[in-house]
This record gives C-alpha cells, structure tokens and sequence, in this order.
C-alpha cells in the first residue's frame, strides 16, 4: 500500500481541517495564493515519501548540522513523514555491509525516482584516494549513485563551490558536484552551511510542487539567493548614513553602524542570511557584531582576508544606492585580484534575472 | 603475522577478517577491519581514517585573523572549536591579552557546544547501538509511563503520550519505507532493554533532536549563526550595549534573557531526561563495565579547558584539569608543555605520509606532510577498490601522536579521570553518585560503558556551568564592564617580524591544539593534532596501537555479520575523521602531484 504524507499526518491524529490549514500555511508562507494551498493538498494526499539518497564527501557535517536545526519543519518531521531518509551515513543505524545493502536497495527500487543529496565534495587528484569510503573512491560512488538520480541537491558551498578543501591550492583537487555529473538537474544550496530552513525549504518545495525551484544562472534557487546580504540588511540605513564600526568593539559597534569598513562582505553575497535570520530567525552574523565572510559564494576563501578595508567606496548619492553596492563589490574582489571572475559572477547573476523572465515569456507564448 | 604484543594486549590476525566501512553515526569517513577467533572475539583491530583535505596546506601564507574560519570547518559537529583553538594560538603567538567579557563569552559558547554535542551523540549517534527501536512496538505504554515517572520527573511522560510517540512509530514502520532505521540490527540478541525502556529512549530521541537545535542558540546571540559562528582574534565580535543608544542592535537585555532561559532549559533537559536515560539503559547493559577499556586504564590526557581566569590556561585557572596519567597510576598526574619538543610528537610509519627520517616522531612546530598512499603487500584488492588493508605496512589519512612516545586516550573519559585524579570535589561527587547509582566498582569507568556514561556527566557539568558562565557574565556587566574586544595589536604593522604560539583546548571529543607560526605578518606554518588523532590513529614505528584499536580487542561479538559491538565502542568514543586527517608541511610544499582527468 502506498503511504501518503496524508495518510501518516491524519494517522499520526491530525484532523483533515488542521490539516488543510497546513496546506494553507505552507502555501502563504511559501508566497503562493488559494490555487497553492489546493496543489499542495493534492500532492500530500496521493504521494509515497520520496527516497533521499544523502552522500557524504570531503565535508565537515556542518550541513547536516544544520539541517537538523530546521524548525519549520522540524527535522524529525522531515525524516520521519515527508522523506524516506534510505542513506545517509551521518544518522543511519546500519553500517558497513548492511548500510550499503540498502543504498543499493534504493537505487534498485526507486530507479529514476530518488534524489540525491551531497553534502561535500569529490576529490580528483591521485585517482581519488583522499577519500576512500568503502574502500573506493568517493567520486565513484556519487558516479555510481548519480546515474538513476532524478536531481542532485548540492548542499553547502563544498558540494556546489568547492569550499575550503578547494581554497588554493587545493591540495586535493576536491571539485563541486556539477563539474562531475554533467546530465542531471542540480540544484545547488550554497552557504557554509546553508541556513537550516532553507534547506528543509527546497526539500519541502521539492516534495510539494513535484518540480525544482526556479534556479538561477549559478543553478541557485532564486527564492532564497537572487538577494544580496547587503540589500535587507538591517544596518543598510547606517551605511547609507556613512555610519560605520571603525574597529571592533568602538562606540559605532556598540550602536549596531554598519560593518563594511572592517571587511563585510555583505554587498557581494547572495543569501537570505539578513532576510530569513539564522535558528529560527533569531540574528545573523551581522547582528551579532561580526562581517558577513561570504560564505556561499564561490571561492570565498580566495578573495582577500575578511577584515579587508574595502578603500574606494563612493558615499552614496546621486548614482543611486543599488549601483553604488555593486561598484562596491566588485572594489572588493578586484583588491583581491579576481575581478574578472566576480564580475562575471555578477553579471551572470543579473543575466540570469532577465533570462529567467525570458523564459516565463516564451512559456506563456507557447 | 602471527601475533604481536604490545602495551599488555595481544593482537593475532591469524581469524576470520570483518571489515566494517562506513562507519555511520560518525563525523566523517572511518574503517574498522577486525579479526575475530573461532568463538568471534575480536583479536586484532585496525582503525583506517579514509579521507584527507589539506587544510593546512591552505593556511599558509593567509592572515593569522582569518586562520580561525578556515579550521572552524574542519568540523561542523564540534563547530566552533577549532576557532577557538585557533584564535587562542594566534593571541599566544602575538602575546594579546582578551577582555573578561571575551572570556566569559567563549566559555558560554563553548560549554553550549558540549551540552549540544554531547547530547547530540548519546541520542542520534550513539542510542541505537542500544536501543531496539523496533522492539518499542511491542511495549505497553502505561508501563512505560510507570517506567519514566520512576526516573524523572520529567513531563512528557503519561501512558498517552507514550501511546502516541508508539502510533507514530507503528504507522512508520508499517509504511515500509523505513528510511535511516533500513536494515538495523533489530532484534539481535546483543539488544538487551526491555520493550518499555526502548520506547522510552526512542520517544526521548524525538524529543531531544526537537531540543538541541535550542541550546545552539547561545552560539548564535554571541557569534550570529549555528553551526559555524563568528569568533575574533582579541576577543568576540559580539558588542555590548545594554541599556544605551542603539542597544537593540548589539547583545541587549533581551538577548541575555534568553541565554538565561536557554541554559535553565539546557540544565532541565540533562538532569531530566538524558541523565536518568543514561543511567537507565546503562543499567542493562553491566557486561559493557568490563568490555572496551583499551587504554583508558593505562594512558590518558587531558589539556585543560575553561579558563576561569581570562588569559590563564594553567591549572590555577581551568576549572577543567590538565595533565597525563600513564600506567593508570591516578596517584600521580603529570604536567604538560605543548611547546616542549619531546612531550608531543607525530608519527607516520603507519600513515600514508612519509618523513625525511622515518625512525623519528616530529613536534608540531616542526611537522611535515607529504602524502604518500602505499599499500602493503598483503592487501586483498587494488588502491582503488580495497577489500582488506594490511596493517603491517601503511594504512591511515590519521597520523600516530604520542605524548612522550605513550599512546594516550583522550576525550570525556580522559577529562574526567585527571580532574577526579586532580581531586576535582565536583566531578569526584558526580563520577561517585553515578558509580553508586549503578553499583559497580571505580574500575567500571575503564570501559565502553565509562566512556559513554562519563560524556553524560560531562553533558551535566556543562549545561550547570552555563549557567555559571552567564550569571559571571552579568555580574560583569553590571560592574560596568562591557568591553568585548581588545584591538592594541589588530593591525599587522603592531607585530613582530616572527611569531609561533600555540594554545590548549578541549574539544567534546578531547584534547586539541593548533600550532601557528607567523612570519612577515602571513601564516608561515599551521599545524592542529587533534581528539581523534590521538583515539583513531594507527599504530606507531614500535607497533604500539592507539584508543580505537584497543578498545576493539577482546570483545565478543554476538553475530559477526552484524558490527553492533564494534560499533558500541567505536562510537563511545564519538569520532570525528574530518577532524582527525589533515596536516601540513612546514614549508607548504606542493604536496601532491595532480593528475587532470
């Protein structure tokens, strides 16, 4: 019999009004109307628990960390009534042959229908052997994994950038997901660690909508990474006051002045950090007195140090405080001596937007 | 081989081989291959690290300021830590000196992560090596009302809600789709809880997974996200401003309210639900007093960690001890010196590394790296697709450290037997309570058993002295100090031409230091051993074997095919492989020669 998250929810004791109240929920918190909640109902109601398939490469586990700070939905929830966790080497209780029985098992079960989550990155140099799970080579076993996925979920910056094992000079050619599986789609969820509920949100819009999120040229979901940090910033008003922390702990700090003058980099990243907040919206790096790194852009190691001073910006005036920013940010990377790369960054983030919109147009035509 | 004696144990490989890889419910990528005899005792263990970044080589030439994000995702799990080791180093080398505030802070934070972390091991990484989830469906749920109303007085504990968290389970199950609880070692005859007790535990897994996500939150008031917050060389980033202007944008009033809630929480939780757990299930499982001691009767070391006193890492100042017993003589504790020369050393003769000498171990100060991945000639398999290692010859990413070329076991256990050894009256009374709770004799602490239940006590002592941190930190305040950071010697021109420091920390899972050098205001060199270095590495040029290993001989297995006693040890020791494998040379030569593909 195939289970459906609404058999489990109206099993579990949940009447079919809370339940469709959660429909609702979720479909305005998600920004869709009447029509949403409706889709979402249906969806719930005739679907079995999609199989995740969650790999572990070169990493740290700061995204599965994360993904069980997650509070709406909670991660229990998630692992217990949305998804069917089938591997994930961090919480699964069998180990060795047994867990990798039931890899198999999936991929044999769920041929074409599973998703595959990475979390980390393979490395390349030396055939692969500086991560060597199982005795083989990790590439190997995301090759052998990706092959019948139906997506790829690239958490964090390891699986989409690289991250820090590929900082220079990257001793072990540890190489992102999409530049090793190359024929299916790959939503990328950027961030060292991505914020807990933008996780369990792609997941969630994943289950709900049957589709992937729009993406963006980088292959971001836009809901959560067509922003800069800089652009809902709280303190945004003290940057465009010139009211600036001079140096950690002065009187500015004290107030909450913007961060930008020791080294945020807040007007060149694109994350929902200022906007959605970390564990349960609760502050972000920010508000808690300390620079944004950047921490989910690509190669965020390699761009100078994140106390950087950035020195030729333009108070903000007449050219207008969206272009003042990005002349901003692209001080602070030509500093660092890779201009060309953010701003091809930039400008692939901007053509993207109006692709996308390209996109919608011709659908609508057709 | 035929057999080997080393340290009091004997290893013979000569039985049935068992390779267990992964090792799941662990930070990180671990093999375990053991020979078992003819009655499935293990007699020969071999602990493997499968991965290795580099990270290290990364550092060089970096700024020393922004050494401590990079290490700080040397691990997610313990997040935090290594940014705490590493701005601690950093500060030694450039001799600056923390505001009170800072340091009440980072031992806020850091006492937060184990709480977390360790709470986060007992129930999601460690609990199902003793609790039979499925078994939970047969039990009666007013029983196990009764059960937990014995123990704690804890609120989620009426036979309805028992009823409910079953129903949950059942309809789970029924679905087919058992997710991470596929292919579980389910009904083995080593699973030893009562129905009533494994519903209990699996209700309060639940119930746990829901609350940690809670007690981070101190991480992220301080240092603005979890995992992975924001630390500061001189200090924290976290400004102060209670009551004046622009007050709602630093740590206010309403910030420092809820750390105050969130450690009550914190303290409610551990006292209520994981301590009585722990001893509970404990309870059943006796037999494991006497299994998986390894060396924790012989060698342990601790560094010592939080500084009661800001800028003093000396037993004067840390309210948990430092200092080494060897030989299991608690009678007599010896001191440290992380700069010594020939107190800590690495060795590679078992790792796939190479020394220009490889007869000798190196200090960290003066550590090399060069990889070299040679397997033995008794491997079975090829380099990429290995069915068994050889361990006569190399076969680990993880280096052999030793303390005066000892082998020493580091983590909770470790911690807790200096400080009980040291005469700590509070950890003395809580190791006693909890030995007489359980009847068993002081020597059940060397043991599988010790270990996990010494990280309980641990998760205790933390979550009581966050409390303790934050009624610190507002007495301070209220002093009117609000200082947070001390900025005399950020800019790069106020330092010396060269610098090297090096600074103790304790990590959840033990004994950690970063050894920094700086030069012409860059990293020249950067090197960290680190807890599971020290428990999961290979054995040394004397074939003396580490913690993992050890811990491994000896034990019984029910059913070979199914690793449940292998993993019952390994995890009480609660590994972290990203953390144990990568390391640098000294000049950050070029370490690997890559071949494009």
């Amino acid at each position: 019999m195939i289970e459906t998250y609404y058999d489990l929810m109206r099993r579990q004791g949940i009447s079919r009004r809370s339940f469709l109240k959660f429909c609702s929920l979720t479909a305005a918190s998600l920004g869709l109307g009447d029509a949403g909640a409706q889709q979402i109902a249906q969806a719930m109601q005739t679907k079995q628990r999609t199989p995740v398939v969650w790999l572990h490469g070169l990493e740290c586990t700061c995204c599965t960390e994360s993904f069980i700070r997650s509070a709406h939905p909670l991660a229990k929830d998630v692992v217990l009534s949305m998804i069917s966790l089938d591997y994930d080497d961090t919480l699964m209780a069998a180990a060795g042959h047994q867990a990798e029985a039931a890899l198999e098992q999936t991929i044999a079960k769920y041929k074409g229908n599973y998703i595959l989550a990475v979390e980390g990155n393979p490395p390349l140099a030396d055939d692969g052997i500086y991560c060597i799970p199982g005795g083989k080579p990790f590439v190997e076993k995301l090759r052998h994994v990706a092959k019948d996925a139906k997506a790829i979920v690239s958490w964090g910056s390891c699986a989409s950038w690289g991250c820090v094992q590929a900082a220079k000079p990257n001793p072990t050619q540890a190489t992102p997901v999409h530049k090793v599986i190359t024929d299916k789609p790959i939503i990328k969820v950027p961030g060292c660690p991505p914020i807990a509920e933008v996780m369990t949100g792609v997941v969630t819009y994943i289950l709900t909508f049957d589709r992937l999120p729009d993406l963006d040229a980088q292959g971001r979901p836009k809901m959560f990474y067509s922003q800069r940090v800089h652009d809902k910033c709280y303190r945004r008003p003290h940057f465009d006051a010139g009211q600036f922390v001079e140096h950690f702990d002065d009187a500015g700090a004290r107030m909450g002045y913007c961060l930008y003058k020791v080294g945020c980099k807040g007007p060149v990243t694109y994350n929902a950090c200022s906007a959605l907040r970390w564990n349960e919206g609760l502050s972000f790096p920010i508000q808690s007195g300390h620079g944004c790194i950047g921490c989910s852009e690509d190669a965020f190691w390699d761009k100078g140090s994140f106390y950087d001073h950035l020195t030729t910006i333009r108070p903000p005036g007449n050219l207008g405080i969206e272009g003042t920013a990005d002349r901003i940010g692209l001080t602070v990377v030509a500093a660092a001596g890779a201009a060309i790369a953010a701003h091809a960054a930039v400008s692939a983030v901007k053509q993207a937007r109006s692709k996308t919109r390209n996109d919608k147009v011709a659908e609508a035509e057709k | 081989m035929a057999t080997i004696e080393t340290q009091g144990f004997t290893l013979d490989n000569s039985g049935q081989r068992i390779v267990v890889d992964p090792i799941t419910r662990i930070e990180g990528h671990l093999r375990i291959e053991v020979n078992v005899d003819k009655n499935n005792v293990i007699r020969n263990a071999v602990s493997t690290g499968t991965m290795w970044r580099g990270l290290e080589v990364i550092l060089k030439g970096r700024d020393p300021r922004d050494a401590w994000a990079f290490v700080e995702r040397i691990c997610g799990v313990c997040t935090g830590v290594h940014a705490l080791a590493s701005v601690r180093s950093v500060e030694d080398a450039l001799g600056i000196k923390i505001p009170k505030n800072a340091n009440i802070i980072r031992n806020l934070m850091h006492a937060t992560l184990y709480a977390q972390d360790h709470l986060v091991h007992f129930y999601h990484l460690h609990a199902l090596d003793w609790v039979d989830i499925v078994s939970g469906l047969k039990a009666d749920p007013r029983k196990t009302s009764e059960l937990a109303q014995s123990i704690s007085p804890w609120p989620n504990s009426s036979p309805g809600y028992f009823r409910e968290v079953q129903s949950r389970l059942k309809k789970f199950v029924d679905s087919g789709q058992l997710g991470i609880f596929a292919n579980g070692y389910w009904g083995n005859a080593a699973y030893k809880l009562p129905a009533e007790a494994n519903l209990m535990a699996t209700a309060h897994y639940l119930e746990a997974l829901d609350f940690q996500k809670e007690i981070v939150k101190i991480q992220t008031i301080f240092g603005g996200k979890n995992p992975h917050p924001n630390w500061l060389v001189g200090g924290v980033p976290s400004p102060i401003n209670v009551d004046g202007t622009g007050a709602v944008g630093a740590v206010n009033i309403v910030n420092l309210n809820m750390v105050k809630d969130i450690c009550d929480r914190t303290i409610e939780f551990v006292d209520q639900v994981y301590i009585p757990d722990l001893l509970a299930i404990a309870g059943f499982y006796k037999d494991w007093a006497k299994i998986g001691g390894g060396l924790s009767g012989q060698n342990v070391m601790s560094y010592g960690e939080f500084p009661d006193i800001a800028n003093d890492y000396s037993n004067n100042s840390m309210l948990l001890p430092s200092g080494v017993i060897l030989g299991g003589d608690l009678k007599k504790v010896l001191e440290i010196d992380l700069k010594a020369q020939d107190q800590v050393q690495e060795w590679v003769a078992h790792s796939w590394y190479k020394y220009a000498d490889p007869t000798k171990g190196l200090h960290p100060f003066d550590g090399v790296t060069d990889p070299e991945f040679v397997l033995g000639p008794g491997t079975k398999g090829t380099r990429t697709n290995i069915e068994n290692l050889d361990e006569s010859a190399k076969y680990s990413w993880v280096k052999s450290p030793r303390w005066k070329g000892n082998a020493v076991e580091v983590g909770p256990l470790a911690r807790y037997l200096v400080a009980y050894a040291r005469g700590n009256k509070e950890i003395q009374e809580q190791v006693n309570g909890a030995l007489k709770a359980l009847d068993v004799p002081v020597t059940a602490l060397f043991s599988t058993l010790g270990r996990t239940a010494a990280r309980g006590l641990e998760c205790q002592w933390a979550a009581h002295k966050m409390r303790y941190f934050y009624d610190q930190l507002m007495a301070n305040i209220k002093a009117g100090d609000l200082n947070t950071a001390n900025v005399e010697k950020w800019e790069p021109a106020s330092w010396p031409a060269e610098a090297k420091g090096v600074a103790p920390c304790e990590a959840p899972r033990g004994a950690l230091a970063h050894w920094v050098k700086i030069k012409d205001t860059r990293i020249d060199s950067y090197q960290c051993v680190v807890p599971t270095t020290w428990n999961a590495g290979p054995r040394d040029q004397k074939n003396q074997i580490g913690a993992y290993e050890a811990a491994l001989l000896n034990t019984p297995m029910v059913n070979p095919a199914q690793p449940l006693e292998i993993l019952r040890t390994i995890h009480s020791f609660d590994p972290c492989l990203a953390c144990a494998t990568h390391v640098m040379g000294p000049e950050g030569e070029e370490l690997v020669s890559v071949k494009v593909r």
